[in-house]
């Protein structure tokens, strides 16, 4: 059984212009030892599917309209909220991006990983490893023990001291550090990660790509790696899927999709990235913008912004079809046989 | 020479309150560097790396400990608060976050017309001649006149950025700071405002002081390159060079960790394993 | 592009209409914000309107009728009558107008002063900063109502000394709330890009910071009009705000607290008045709150 297995999930937005379908259909899967990158650009719901995953979107505005999400067989979107509660922070992990606002300033950084630790101790025992019936300052000392151990695996120096500094105390690399050590406390067997190097440096990003690499071929976590920077989806990923306007339209295996892109939208995206052979003027980029999605285009989404753009495209969203193992596009470019047929 | 920096040093009095004595924090330490006229000049660095100071000193809105920083010519320190404003006109800054950069109580028209009006003795326009002008600039962004009298807040990134470069044209500088232009944008977004810089340079003449840590982005856009490490230049020289035989460690570092688009030039990877 | 292409406002008034349009729209998805913006509503209409309509526009203008002393609420009185026989009905409506005109004239003047203070302390800080705060701190320690009630004291009754009064003790709220403000505000990427434009000191408060805290005092001064309704209304209660036979709810409540419990109705209802609008203010402040919350923009 998939670890994760998302089918069709449709997620309406409310806003005063009316309703938006800003996740249109999507399906992924998820193993163990996977690190998926989702990409696009801003608002491409990409955020919105890892938030989903963890049931954070506010309902409403928010409206599951239909699909499942699954994580391990059991879906999440019909399990009652303290089932979710009692999911979070042990069996699913978040990241967020910014690792100044995600810790609170007014307390120790160990106390924090410490309420977590206790969070996910008193949903499963045998992560602070003291017997069911330990007293509350047993409870209180493992769990102290396995934060100065976490804190010490991510790679904080002298962890055992600097667990009792503040956060401010802390470089924006460090706290990344802290916000993974406390992720990953509970033992979760899902990692969402919401652009978790996009406020740090180069030097320090490669550092935090590195420990998290680690981790996942340590502990075989499934992650959900949700980034803007190709450059870091080509350098950890295992699989990527990129989104555009609510939709993936192009996901599978990294090189697969980096090396032969099939979509035009991929296409574009890697030709907007500078390289070294590049002179300057040559860059492509893509034109226009995404679509206003209270109104979306006909058909495919990205049919205006397409250069290969062809009459068939407004008829309908192109369904996926895999067009080598592991790579999946969802482009009538893609299904020649379809277009055979009409 | 359009801008020559010279053996700047910036130190800051860091206050511990009352009682205790102040320290002093070197901002930037003895730094140099000369920018030639038209050209893109990258200065790359991390974030505490002095590059913002460096840039507010360059603007006038802080002060030099020590050194020169030497305008067309003219030592900034030496000028009188007119000259200094006149100067302004000169030198422009595009910054890097749109979203926080524009007025948000402010339409787009407001945003592009001010420059003009706080240089209005150095333009002498009239306000019919500035909303034309407004229109002109945003026609040369790419934007286009319709949109005068929109908030910031109805555009994309990518547009706001471009009413963003629109008000720094709006005086007719000729010495561009880009402050990080691209790094809160989507990489399509940056590819077609990166394009658009090019192009202004091209038809403008302009010379471009372009801050970022992306080094992808420097490595396309600049003629030469300095980086920069705890307030000290770790070295500098034409782009190829830096890029293809770095002599500073920290040079050899950051290409390191720079993550390139490329699946096979992954270090986590060996080549041709776990495809598929 | 093609999404903005779509719907081009033709000028900065239909753009500012479509964000009117927006925030109406967060305001309306609370009906408690609804139910402050209708009494609000009313007991505005009812402060300019209701002298005019009120059953017996002679009670208030100060006849007395001992006939019809302390008659219970009936169909003719409707909140019954009073000690003097006049109608309390026609009394609480009338006075509604001295309560709301006092009330905003408080909060206009604190704010104003408030603002003004506070502006120039964030944006200069230092000494400027240190004695205008220091000021603002030292009326603070004052509670509000002695202070208002000392001055009041001095200066003899009349609505217009009660509003200096009160405004007196008012203004270092506001002034707190805008230097804080301004701090923050001064940090912004646009202020410093207009100082990077070579724009002055003026330019900056008229035209960058002060148009982006007016919002936080305009909630204020929505939220504070409910208390300084109930400060008119105190001031008039212990005897040193409006003079009778001008009717106001304060001193309307302190005249009928002797006839309790018997005759409640003298005091019920210009307490329930009190109590309305307070509460009122309050519902509609806390709705602005919502609307114009940054987070919650678009």
């Amino acid at each position: 059984m998939a670890l994760l297995e998302i089918r069709d999930l449709h997620l309406g937005m409310r806003s005063f212009e009316g309703e938006a379908h800003v996740l249109n259909g999507i399906h992924l899967t998820v193993e163990r030892g996977e690190i998926w990158g989702i990409v696009g650009e801003t608002g491409c719901g990409k955020s919105l599917t890892g938030l989903s995953i963890s049931r954070l979107v506010s309902t409403p505005p928010g409206r599951y309209i239909t699909g499942s999400i699954s994580l391990e067989g059991r879906n999440l979107l019909t399990a009652s909220e303290p089932e979710m509660q009692s999911l979070r922070g042990r069996r699913i992990g978040m990241i967020f991006q910014d690792p100044t606002t995600n810790l609170n300033p007014a307390f120790r950084v160990g106390e924090q990983i410490v309420d977590v630790a206790l969070h996910a101790g008193g949903l499963d025992p045998s992560i602070l490893g003291v017997g069911a019936k330990a007293s509350r300052s047993e409870r209180k000392k493992a769990a102290r023990n396995l934060a100065i151990d976490m804190l010490a695996k991510v790679g904080i120096p002298k962890a055992g001291e600097r667990i009792d500094d503040y956060p401010h105390q802390f470089s924006g690399g460090m706290r990344q550090r802290v916000l993974i050590a406390m992720a990953l406390i509970g033992r979760p067997d899902l990692l969402i990660a919401d652009e978790p190097t996009t406020a740090l440096d180069v030097s320090v990003q490669a550092q935090i790509l590195r420990l998290l690499y680690d981790l996942v071929q340590e502990h075989q976590l499934g992650v959900l790696l949700i980034t803007h920077n190709l450059g870091v989806v080509a350098q950890i990923c295992t699989h990527v899927a990129v989104m555009y306007a609510g939709n993936i339209i192009e996901s599978g295996s990294v090189r697969e999709v980096f090396k032969n892109p099939n979509h035009p939208y991929t296409t574009g995206l890697l030709a907007s990235v500078p390289t070294a052979k590049m002179k300057r003027g040559e860059l492509q980029g893509l034109p226009g913008s995404v679509p206003n999605l209270l109104a979306p285009p006909p058909g495919c989404r990205f049919a205006p912004r397409c250069a290969a753009v062809q009459p068939r495209c407004t008829a309908a969203i192109p369904p996926s079809v895999a067009v080598a193992a592991h790579h999946e596009v969802a482009c009538v470019l893609a299904e020649p046989h379809a277009s055979a047929a009409a | 020479m359009i801008l020559r920096i010279e053996n700047v040093t910036k130190d800051f009095k860091v206050s511990h309150g009352p009682l205790a004595r102040a320290t002093h924090f070197t901002a930037l330490k003895d730094v140099s560097l000369s920018v030639g006229k038209g050209e893109s000049f990258g200065l790359v660095g991390e974030s505490g790396s002095g590059k913002t100071t460096l840039t507010r000193l360059i603007l006038q809105l802080d002060r030099v400990s020590s050194g020169r920083i030497l305008f067309d010519g003219t030592d900034l320190a030496s000028l009188s608060a007119r000259d200094l404003r006149h100067l302004r006109s000169r030198i422009q800054i595009v910054f890097q976050d749109p979203y926080a950069s524009l007025n948000p109580r402010m339409t787009v028209h407001d945003i592009i017309s001010e420059p003009m009006e706080i240089h209005q003795d150095t333009l002498g326009l009239n306000a019919r001649q500035r909303t034309d002008r407004v229109v002109e600039l945003l026609e040369l962004v790419g934007l286009g006149g319709q949109h005068l009298f929109r908030f910031p807040h109805e555009f994309s990134g990518g547009q706001r950025q471009r009413i963003g470069i629109a008000r720094a044209l709006a005086v007719r500088p000729e010495f561009l700071i880009l402050d990080e232009p691209t790094s809160a944008l989507d990489v399509s977004v940056q590819a077609q405002v990166l394009n658009l810089l090019h192009e202004l340079q091209a038809k403008l003449g302009l010379t471009y002081f372009f801050i970022s840590h992306d080094l992808g982005v420097i490595r396309y856009v600049c003629d030469r390159v300095a980086l920069i490490y705890r307030g000290e230049i770790v070295e500098q020289g034409e782009t190829e060079r830096i890029f293809e035989a770095p002599e500073s460690d920290y040079a050899r570092l950051l290409l390191s960790a720079m993550p390139e688009p490329d699946p096979d030039r992954s270090p986590f990877r060996p080549p041709a394993a776990s495809a598929g | 592009m093609t999404t903005l292409a779509e719907k081009v406002p033709a000028s900065a008034t239909s753009s500012r209409w479509e964000n009117a349009r927006r925030g109406f729209y967060r305001f309306r998805n609370s009906w408690l914000s609804i139910a402050g913006l209708l009494i609000v509503l009313v007991l505005f209409i009812i402060a300019v309107i209701g002298p005019s309509i009120v059953p017996y526009p002679e009670h208030v203008a100060g006849s007395v009728s001992t006939a019809t002393r302390f008659q219970p609420p009936s169909a003719l009185h409707w909140f019954g009558t009073n000690e003097l026989g006049q109608d309390v009905f026609s009394l609480v409506v009338a006075g509604s107008q001295i309560s709301l005109l006092a009330g905003l004239a408080v909060v206009a003047v604190g704010a104003l002063v408030g603002t003004l203070v506070g502006a120039v302390a964030g944006y200069f800080g230092g000494w400027t900063d240190e004695v205008l705060m220091r000021l603002a701190d030292l009326k603070l320690t004052v509670p509000s109502l002695i202070l208002a009630m000392a001055v009041a004291a001095a200066l003899g009754p009349g609505i217009l000394n009660m509003v200096i009064a009160i405004s007196i003790s008012w203004w270092p709220g506001y002034a707190r709330l805008v230097r804080g403000e301004v701090i923050a505000k001064k940090e912004e990427m646009f202020v410093q890009a207009a100082r990077a434009l070579g724009a002055g000191t003026g330019r900056i408060l008229r035209r960058h910071i002060l148009p982006n805290i007016l919002t936080p005092v305009i909630i204020k001064m929505s939220l504070d009009m409910g208390f300084a309704i109930l400060t008119v209304a105190s001031l008039g209660f212990i005897g040193i705000g409006v003079k009778p036979p001008t009717p106001e709810w304060g001193s309307l409540l302190s005249i009928a607290r002797t006839y309790m419990p018997d005759y409640w109705w003298t005091a019920v209802f210009p307490g329930s008045a009190i109590f309305l609008a307070v509460f009122g203010f309050n519902l509609l402040g806390d709705g602005l709150r919502d609307v114009f919350d940054p987070k919650a923009r678009r």
